[in-house]
């Protein structure tokens, strides 16, 4: 296969980048998107040329490293699919394919299309966790009972792998598919309506302070996430946040 | 004040004004179809409208408030939602993954309030001239005549029912959306979709077939 490569290409996180053309051949359908660059870098590395910096790790679609906005899309054409396991067949032969760094202010370019996500980590340190002592007390998992349904529903949440895609498809660059996940995967469960209260208003109140944009209901999250995080998150999310807005004045708290 | 810094809380102010208003169109519509069916109710009712104490103060400002936050709201929103993304894609394939309307919701929005403010100097402006400029004597007879008056103009009348077009690609996005803003996503949202579109198209298609009707009969 053919190829015609419109990549950006970006120095470090100060300087102005711009897009480069390179074109390849001998690709395979059976070779993975990234294997594709793979190849593209070993022949610049043997022409003495700066190889094209990407996020890869784990390369089976669970780590959630991979980005890549290919041909205006968050991790290519296919539904459900991380950039990783975006397979060649996908396109054709002669085609030519834009890769874009994911966009948006609270996702900086480092360099080339690697971004800084860390923004995502900072999110969850506000609050997405539960508080629990694991020095020898540790509890059986199932003495705490949990209807069938909600252990469904927490556990698809929590698939949730951080990779971005939702904010780079989102015309306002909105985190609210992911903060909504995270918050979901605990307010269905026993342990974590504990801390319900204060996650939601934390982890909102830091995404909000990242420059996340605001959700308008557009469901372009929702269909480009590759581990379909549905939209009920964010309707869950919006839910706990109004109850808490309200709960919490009336809170003995002192924070 | 939350309401003012925190994301879901503009958002759901947005849906609650935006619901509000979505109420006053159905009953604003109902008014209007009277001068259709008949010009004598359409009279009584604009003559209560505009000088009943509970309507011109009350509920009036409400209206007012309503419309001036929903509308500040949604360009103070949007000029955030642009600084989310400052440097934009090359290629960005919108219509892939969601619906036109839902994406121009600010293009439509200030279509409708550009309609608004011919709309306003229409009827509005007028009204409070003769009744607080002017202090006319009480005329039981007048709105309907007026009414008839500015639909005898195929380009006001044309630009009508442009702006009631826009107003129904808003509110199909907008209406169902203000569901999922206040975290109304459940068994029901198929129902509610279904119920909020039919609104969208229904009423938009009221006030085009009013303006029509009062075009065409003279």
């Amino acid at each position: 296969m053919k190829l015609t490569l419109k990549i950006w290409r970006q120095k470090n996180k100060d300087s102005k980048g711009e897009f480069k053309v390179y074109p390849i051949d001998g690709i395979e359908g059976d070779m993975s998107f990234l294997e594709m660059l793979d190849i593209l870098n070993e022949q610049l590395i043997n022409n003495n040329e700066e190889p094209v910096h990407f996020d890869h790790d784990c390369r089976e679609g669970i780590c959630g490293t991979c980005s890549l906005q290919i041909n205006g899309q968050p991790h290519g054409p296919d539904r459900l699919t991380t950039t990783c396991h975006l397979h060649m067949r996908s396109f054709s032969d002669g085609d030519t394919i834009v890769i874009e760094p994911f966009r948006a202010t609270a996702f900086p370019v480092i360099r080339d299309l690697v971004v800084d996500r860390s923004s995502f980590e900072r999110i969850q340190q506000a609050g997405g966790y539960v508080s629990v002592n694991t020095s020898g007390n540790t509890i059986d998992a199932n003495a705490i009972p949990v209807n069938k349904h909600d252990a469904d529903e927490s556990f698809n949440s929590a698939a949730c792998i951080g990779c971005g895609a939702c904010v780079a498809a989102c015309k306002n660059a909105s985190a609210m598919l992911f903060t909504s996940a995270k918050i979901s995967q605990y307010s269905l469960l026993p342990q974590g309506k504990i801390e319900a209260t204060e996650r939601v208003l934390n982890m909102v109140r830091q995404m909000d302070e990242e420059g996340f944009g605001n959700c308008t209901n557009t469901g372009a999250c929702e269909i480009e996430c590759p581990k379909g995080i549905t939209l009920v998150n964010i309707a869950r999310m919006n839910r706990e946040y109004t109850a808490a807005s309200l709960k919490k004045p009336l809170s003995n708290s002192w924070s | 004040m939350a309401i003012l810094t925190s994301s879901i809380a503009r958002k759901v102010a947005m849906a609650l004004s935006g619901l509000f208003l979505v109420f006053f169109l159905l009953q604003h519509m109902v008014v209007n179809l009277t001068a259709v069916i008949n010009p004598e109710t359409y009279n009584s009712l604009s003559h209560f409208m505009g000088n009943d104490g509970f309507v011109q103060f009350l509920l009036q400002p409400i209206l007012m408030f309503g419309f001036i936050f929903h509308i500040v709201m949604g360009i103070v929103l949007e000029i955030r939602n642009n600084n989310a993304r400052k440097i934009k894609y090359n290629t960005y394939k919108g219509n892939r993954n969601s619906s036109w309307m839902s994406r121009n919701m600010i293009v439509t929005g200030i279509m409708i309030l550009l309609f608004l403010g011919l709309h306003l100097y229409d009827f509005w402006f007028p009204e409070i001239n003769y009744k607080y400029i002017e202090t006319n004597p009480l005329d039981l007879e007048r709105y309907y005549p007026h009414l008839l008056d500015k639909f005898a103009d195929p380009v006001r009348t044309g630009i009508y029912c442009l702006a009631f077009i826009f107003l129904m690609l808003h509110l199909w996005h907008g209406f169902s959306s203000a569901f999922q803003s206040l975290g109304w996503n459940n068994k029901y949202s198929r129902a509610i979709r279904g119920f909020t579109r039919f609104y969208a198209v229904a009423v938009p298609f009221g006030f085009i077939f009013i303006a029509l009707y009062l075009y065409l009969i003279q």
